[in-house]
């Protein structure tokens, strides 16, 4: 099992031969089907006040076996996006345009029941709090028997066996014992981790990890980042890691997606996104990050403030705050294009063409 | 003030409320009843209090819609001749005094105790905890029978009409009060532990300060919703009490008051004289826990 | 009152070594008692349980400089915070405050010590009472500690509100129409509004996001190098710390373990526990080299393991460690609390 990978980006995980896709014309011409397709996807809230955009023509792949790390703020829809792909899109939000496809299926018109049966079995999730993960009336080697038997042909011994192996898999010690212990009975490490298994249980195709670490403590996040990493390149799970931590994403990612005001800014390899941003929001994002490595007197701010979903300006969204606006920016707004391996909205860069000043 | 109402229709909970059916028509009720009540002296036909208009023939006259009824009386009299109509808002008016006033006493005196408990915690909140608690194993009834009937040994004779009304507000209240301590209580143990009452102590402010000016302003919300409901109860526990005699004095007759003296009468064909008070009583009542069913569910917190 | 102070560069490092320090902590310690009620107890013949949050601390800020103290969950940084603004009284050991106890921070006299130390909160949504307008929230310490009129304080709260980068027009509005990043700054502005001296800053930034935290950070060390302000910088996040800190203190279950200059402790951690803290921060340079996690998780601190508390994590422990638990020493410029730093053990 060939499980080399190194953080240039590119990923070989077992049975995969491809390497990460990256722009829109090679994945046209790549015989693998994407585990997830997201076309043009939006999302709207109807409230009394009027209808709001949350969402905004999104669109981005992942590969099998990727890790796809989509970042962003609060409020730019990162977490809106992954709930709309999982079906756990809460009213009045609902989605107003675009597909989802799972493995070339279209998931976005299910019904509740068929949605059912893919989460789980095709989609697995990890949430923020491990705590209302879990549920507290039940043990932990209940609630996973229970979802693995639910999705794969196992009797209910054949289930608590395997799900066994699988805390074991996550490094819980003693898994025999624990496996009958309640979920308050784990240290919340612990229970990342447990909800890990729970996510993977069933194996999955992808697993949507919203926030996974940031309720954790620094040496735990590193500890549970590596579990992801091993377990899903062991399975060849894609994994849509959804964070505004880039020191996670930098650390786990393939490749990057960054969400401003519902909208894809950009979208690249993370080594490029990390040290080549194009977009300036991408760029301002990271220029804003304190390093331990070298002293800055200040950081590089990005004035102003995500825009509220009822007031998002017209042409590019970024416009009002950006330093390298055009008058362009304030009409039109910029559609994604391919810009070698990276895709970028912003009119510095029409019609993939770099033409920063 | 015009500019204040205007603020007020356009806020969440008039939407709310101009969308919610039910509690356009329990307010219409409720509006229609206060107005009966209140109202009284100027809109009732008759004085039923009026010794002088009394007339004795009149008397167990059916309602309008019978044949022997008239006009003149409406829902028909008692075996006194008194109109029941305006007895009827005379009598709202007086079950509804002291159902607003029994809630007002109860909830001042409830945050009050709420807030200090809660705030000061330790013995106090103890204290104050352990004396609600057992208030609340004791029957709100029975309390407030209680109160009265010490009231009555201790004050003399000629002195009862005229506490029976305070006694009466105040055993009420005194019966209701645990409810908004502990739920006010509750809401500031929360609120004690948040940074902006921790800021204030930082700065300096002093405890009694930082109780009334920072944490009862946002302790308030869930009383409002208690208040509506205790005024259902309030009504319905003074009517209890007058139903018993050991409420209002029989001059100014309360609801309570009106279906028990009807009571007698319900077996002999004169139905009305105690199923119209009765019926007031429960569209009162109804209409105010319409209305506060439909303000809890408003100022729940819900997704922008 | 004017709102700037004469412009107070930050003093130099020697100027800043002769003066007495400004807060001096000495081995305070902090204890909640957190037993079962009394009747639970005798029934399951259970002791009183202890919850030693801050188990003997001593550190000293100088004035204008920041001193920082990172942990992890449960380690103590944020109720040593809230000891030093009077929050929690203590339970033994002292705090001055240039030389005065804060013990005395109750009363009248009191209440001069408290206009000199301010607090800014973790949480932006919860440190400001959402029922009071901004300008009465900025203008709340003005009402405790100052005799200005009613026009004076609004002119100061404009004042203020300038100095954080938001607009005199804010003060009318409720908080619950700015974001996140701009609360936390009307919180700053509400803890200079009586030009306090030092400043406890618990988790500033924690909440918020990095293009904001970044604009945060930046007012707060421009208003540091204006207005001469001594900052106690608590954070769980190192590289938060290492771009506003001089000095660092790492925390652990309760005790400091190491104390350094930034410089010193970034570049040549000494604790073991520092060490794996700094290996766990993850690399945004990508150089490929993968994270070592750290082993284990923070023990119940209910029940901290007995000599070093660090013992069962450490990769060099000895059976010193198990049994002594380490004091504090002064060891080539820094301060540190293992065994085997101070002993010279082999330890790469």
């Amino acid at each position: 099992m060939s499980n080399t990978t190194n953080n240039d980006g590119l990923s070989n995980t077992a049975g995969n031969t491809s390497t990460a896709v990256n722009s829109v014309d090679r994945a046209a011409a790549n015989k693998q089907v994407n585990v997830l397709e997201v076309k043009d996807l939006s999302v709207e809230f109807t409230t009394r006040h009027g209808t709001l955009k949350a969402l905004n023509e999104v669109s981005f792949t992942i590969a099998a076996g990727e890790v796809v790390g989509v970042v962003g703020e609060s409020g730019a829809g990162k977490s809106l996006t992954g709930a709309a792909i999982i079906g756990l899109l809460e009213p009045p939000g609902r989605i107003s345009g675009g597909k989802i496809l799972l493995a070339g299926r279209r998931i976005d018109q299910l019904s509740d029941d068929q949605m059912r049966q893919i989460r789980g079995r095709e989609i697995g999730a990890i949430f923020q709090d491990p705590l209302t993960s879990l549920n507290p009336l039940y043990t932990v080697g209940h609630q996973l028997t229970e979802t693995i038997v639910t999705h794969l042909p196992l009797s209910w011994s054949q289930g608590r066996n395997r799900a066994i192996e699988l805390l074991e898999a996550t490094g819980i010690p003693a898994a025999r014992e624990r496996i009958d212990h309640y979920p308050h009975q784990f240290s919340g490490g612990m229970r990342q981790r447990v909800v890990i298994a729970l996510a993977l249980a069933a194996e999955p195709k992808l697993i949507v990890a919203d926030e996974p670490t940031t309720a954790l403590d620094v040496s735990i996040q590193a500890q549970i980042i590596e579990l992801l990493k091993k377990l899903c390149r062991e399975q060849g799970t894609a994994v849509m890691l959804i964070t505004h931590d880039m020191g996670v994403i930098a650390e786990t990612a393939d490749r990057v997606v960054v969400m401003y005001a519902g909208r894809i800014a950009e979208v690249g390899k993370v080594r490029d996104i990390i040290h080549a941003p194009r977009h300036p929001y991408t760029v301002g994002l990271m220029g804003s990050i304190p390093s331990v490595h070298e002293h800055v007197e200040r950081l590089v701010q990005i004035d102003g403030t995500m825009p509220r979903l009822n007031a998002i300006p017209q042409g590019c969204a970024f416009n009002p705050r950006c330093t390298k606006v055009m008058d362009r920016c304030k009409v039109e707004r910029p559609e994604l294009q391919a810009l070698e391996s990276s895709q970028v909205a912003c009119w510095l860069y029409p019609e993939g063409k770099n033409n920063e000043r | 003030m015009r500019a204040a109402l205007l603020k007020f229709w356009g806020s969440d909970l008039a939407w709310s409320w101009r969308h919610t059916p039910v509690a356009i028509v329990a307010t219409a009720l409720l509006l229609v009843l206060l107005i009966a009540a209140f109202g009284a002296d100027a809109l009732a036909p008759h004085n039923p209090f009026d010794l002088a208009t009394i007339n004795l023939i009149d008397a167990l006259k059916p309602p309008v819609w019978h044949a022997e009824g008239t006009s003149e009386y409406l829902l028909g009299t008692d075996s006194q001749g008194r109109d029941l109509l305006s007895a009827l808002m005379y009598g709202m008016r007086v079950s509804l005094l002291i159902g607003l006033a029994a809630v007002v006493g109860a909830m001042f005196l409830g945050i009050v105790l709420g807030l200090i408990s809660g705030y000061a915690g330790g013995r106090i909140d103890a204290l104050i905890m352990r004396i609600a608690d057992i208030q609340l194993s004791f029957p709100a009834i029975l309390i407030a029978l209680l109160i009265d009937g010490v009231a009555r040994a201790v004050v003399p004779g000629n002195m009862h009409e005229v506490i029976a009304f305070p006694v009466l507000v105040g055993a009420i209240a005194l019966a209701g009060w645990p409810q908004y301590a502990r739920t006010v209580r509750g809401s500031t143990l929360v609120e004690k532990n948040r940074e902006y009452v921790q800021a204030a102590r930082v700065i300096g402010i002093s405890s009694p300060v930082i109780m009334f000016r920072h944490v009862l302003p946002n302790v308030l919300g869930p009383v409002l919703v208690l208040a509506t409901v205790h005024l259902a109860t309030a009504i319905i526990t003074e009517a209890t009490l007058s139903f018993l005699g050991v409420g209002v004095p029989p001059t100014s007759p309360s609801l309570g008051t009106l279906i028990r003296i009807g009571n007698d009468f319900l077996f002999s064909g004169e139905w009305w004289i105690t199923i119209f008070p009765g019926a007031a009583l429960v569209l009162l009542v109804l209409s105010v826990n319409l209305l506060g069913d439909w303000l809890r569910d408003a100022l729940n917190p819900r997704l922008s | 009152m004017s709102a700037d102070r004469v412009e107070v560069g930050r003093p130099s490092v020697e100027a800043a070594a002769a003066s007495p320090p400004l807060i001096e902590v000495k081995n305070a310690a902090r204890w909640f008692d957190v037993s079962s009620p009394w009747l639970e107890r005798v029934l399951s013949r259970k002791p009183r349980t202890v919850l030693r949050a801050v188990d003997g601390v001593s550190f000293s800020i100088r004035k204008g400089e920041t001193l920082a103290l990172v942990g992890e969950s449960g380690c103590g940084k944020s109720t040593i915070a809230r000891l030093l603004v009077g929050l929690y009284p203590l339970t033994h050991g002292s705090i001055t405050f240039d030389g005065q106890p804060l013990s005395n921070m109750q009363g009248r006299k009191g209440l001069a010590l408290r206009k000199r130390l301010q607090m800014i909160f973790q949480d932006p949504y919860a440190s400001l009472n959402p029922r009071w307008r901004v300008g009465r929230i900025i203008a709340e310490p003005m009402l405790a500690h100052t005799q200005l009129s009613a026009a004076e304080r609004e002119q100061r709260v404009s004042d203020l509100l300038t100095q954080v980068g938001l607009d005199p027009s804010d003060e009318s509005r409720y908080p619950h129409q700015f974001s996140g990043g701009q609360r936390q700054r009307i919180s700053i502005a509400r803890a200079l509004a009586v030009n306090p001296e030092f400043l406890v800053c618990d988790e500033p930034t924690s909440a918020l996001d990095v293009s904001v935290q970044a604009q945060v950070l930046n007012i707060m060390k421009d208003l540091q190098r204006r207005l001469g302000l001594t900052y106690l910088f608590i954070s769980h996040n190192l590289a938060v710390v290492h771009h506003v800190a001089d000095r660092v203190g790492v925390m652990y279950l309760g005790r400091i373990v190491e104390i350094a200059n930034r410089d010193a402790l970034f570049t040549t951690p000494q604790h073991p526990y520092t060490r794996l803290l700094l290996a766990a921060i993850p690399d945004l340079t990508g150089q490929g080299k993968s994270r070592t996690p750290v082993a284990g998780e923070v023990p119940n601190p209910l029940n901290p393991p007995l000599g070093c508390t660090f013992h069962p994590r450490c990769p060099h422990a000895r059976e010193q460690c198990k049994t002594e638990a380490p004091v504090m020493q002064n060891f080539k410029g820094i301060q540190v609390a293992c065994h085997g730093v101070v002993q010279g053990w082999e330890m790469l």
